[in-house]
């Protein structure tokens, strides 16, 4: 993988190296070249990375305490937080970690999508990152079922029920998944060991995902090809470490903000009644970082409808590097596309705004609209762009762009602009 | 290849196939319907209900199998509703003779039909119950008449053992 030959210096380095190739592994991550002109949006693989360990460091000591039995889990969890010694910091940091992890998780995607990080050559990375962001999904709903209370239930209530939707088979898909005929004692245990493996998968896929992106190299703001390594690349450590970890620790601040200072702000108050199967809250709410495909459910008057059109608009996802037509990655090149992406971070923010309003009046109308522009962003918009859209001169390299170089000088300014 | 008749060697091959395919199936099976409802689940099948106390115009909410059961003595007024409705006008067609044997009594499990939360009783815009998750309105039948779910609250088996109690299951 390497594309220089590596030998280790000391005689024993060698001898190690020779039977199980690790620094060379080592040498290639530390040597890695990467293109000079990544911005910020960059190091969110890094704080992902970051975000995905804390879960599982967390999540781990968690489970030495929670007790997953439908008539103790609820007592277990407040017991996590009055009596286990620093309980209380363990598991905020594990539930305010799991909306920071979506958080960096939404940027990282929206930053792939304006800079066209999904195409030829990337399109396994990027269909691997949306297989972990499904993973992320439910691995976050059925983390959020275990406390027991009433969201929990109910939540997972409605989420196992989108199954019944399935024609002749559902109500048997649904009971095999409660392990009886409502959300019981048995759903609880199952979703702890899976709540519990997924996390590994995750890992799994990101040692795929990081694999797959060292082939081609990163793309970088200006989307194009790059040779390396050439006077175009810096080596990953220590330039990118650095900035990596600079970006890290501004995200930590936002993460113990929310820890320290306003730990229930991203959950629900119902969450601390404990779950009884006789009464559904008044309003049940997902998880913020859910609330865009609630929206779409809700938007749909029909139940089997509703659950195809929200799972489709993730999957819809996987076929981005088909549906958007244009040869040019960058946003910075594509004056129409820009304004497009931005109108689709608009209908997102929108969707997410509905999804936790009740559905009726103007906010099912608005809905309804926006879930309908989200299918024509990518199943007519981009496919269309592509073949309409006239794009900037594109600078040959990075050095010429930064240099001023480039054959338009006023493009390379504006994308300076968007970095800060 | 092609053009040569099949071989002992390749009837091997598709026989060691579909002998390991019955066998990797036969031993998958038992760890998927260790999922399925397992026998103290099926064991809970029926409950009985004392219903002596429960008033015209009364709902009272029982659990059976983990659900939320309702059992409703409706007043004259609810029930002439209840009968007094076209079918044309509902979106799962059932009659209210055949949901409430009693017309007096209805039994249902109160699980809404859309994702199962439980409705609220005597809300809605007939009179009957509201499920205040997605917006379906019931009536007093325990029909659906307006919102996302595709169905009528279920009615389960029951009966009347005696003029107080309902077994239900």
């Amino acid at each position: 993988m390497s594309d220089h030959e590596y030998t280790p210096t000391s005689k024993f380095g060698k001898w190690f190296n020779d039977r199980l190739p690790l620094l060379t592994l080592a040498n290639h991550l530390t040597d890695y070249p990467t293109p000079k002109n990544l911005n910020y949006w960059w190091t969110f693989g890094g704080i992902l990375t970051f975000c995905l360990i804390t879960q599982i460091v967390t999540g781990l000591t968690l489970a030495m305490h929670y007790i997953a039995h439908a008539d103790m889990a609820f007592e277990s969890v407040e017991h996590i937080m009055r009596d286990v010694n620093y309980g209380w910091l363990i598991r905020y940091i594990h539930s305010n970690g799991a909306s920071m992890f979506f958080l960096a998780v939404y940027i990282h995607i929206f930053r792939s999508l304006f800079y066209g990080s999904y195409k030829s050559p990337r399109e396994i990375i990027w269909i691997i990152g949306i297989i972990i962001y499904l993973l992320m999904m439910a691995s976050a709903f059925m983390g959020y079922v275990l406390p027991w209370g009433q969201m929990s239930f109910w939540g997972a209530t409605v989420i196992t029920n989108l199954f019944s939707a399935i024609p002749f088979v559902g109500e048997g898909i649904v009971n095999w998944l409660w392990g009886g005929y409502s959300v019981d004692n048995p759903t609880l245990t199952r979703f702890f060991t899976l709540h519990y493996l997924l996390p590994f998968l995750i890992l799994g896929l990101v040692v795929l995902h990081i694999w797959a992106l060292h082939v081609p190299g990163n793309n970088n703001p200006i989307g194009i090809d790059i040779k390396k390594p050439s006077k175009d690349t810096v080596p990953f450590h220590p330039y990118i470490v650095i900035k990596d970890g600079f970006a890290l620790l501004m995200f930590m601040i936002i993460f113990a903000f929310f820890i320290f200072y306003s730990p229930n702000i991203l959950g629900h108050a119902d969450n601390y009644i404990e779950a009884n199967p006789m009464v559904t809250p008044a309003h049940i709410v997902p998880e913020w970082y859910l609330l865009p495909f609630y929206a779409i459910l809700r938007s749909i008057p029909d139940k089997l409808l509703g659950v195809v059109a929200m799972l489709s608009a993730i999957l819809i996802l996987a076929a981005l590097p088909w549906l958007d037509t244009s040869k040019i990655r960058s946003a910075v090149f594509r004056p129409l596309y820009k304004q497009f992406y931005w109108i689709l971070v608009a209908d997102v923010l929108i969707l997410g705004y509905v999804g936790a309003m009740p559905a009726e009046g103007l906010y099912l109308l608005v809905a309804r609209v926006a879930t309908a522009y989200y299918f024509l962003h990518f199943l007519l918009i981009l496919p269309v762009l592509g073949f309409k859209e006239k794009t900037l001169p594109v600078p040959l390299s990075i050095t010429e762009s930064v240099l001023g170089g480039s054959p338009n000088l006023a493009t390379a300014k504006n994308k300076e602009s968007f970095d800060k | 290849m092609s053009d040569k008749k099949p071989e002992r060697r390749e009837f091997l091959f598709t026989a060691s196939y579909a002998v390991g395919a019955v066998g990797v199936g036969a031993v998958v099976w038992p760890l998927i319907d260790q999922m399925n409802p397992d026998a103290s689940v099926k064991a809970l099948a029926s409950t009985e209900v004392d219903v002596s106390s429960v008033k015209p115009g009364n709902t009272i909410t029982v659990l059976w199998r983990g659900k939320p059961v309702f059992i409703r003595r409706r007043t004259p007024e609810e029930i002439s509703e209840a009968k007094s409705v076209k079918m044309e006008d509902l979106k799962h067609p059932e009659k209210d003779e055949d949901r409430a044997k009693d017309p007096e009594w209805l039994v249902m499990v109160g699980v809404c039909t859309h994702l199962g939360c439980v409705p609220l009783n005597d809300k809605g815009d007939y009179d009957g119950w509201f499920c205040p998750c997605h917006g379906s309105h019931y009536d007093t039948s325990g029909r659906i008449r307006k919102g996302p779910a595709p169905l009528n609250m279920e009615v389960p088996k029951y009966e009347f053992v005696n003029a107080n109690t309902i077994k239900i299951g």
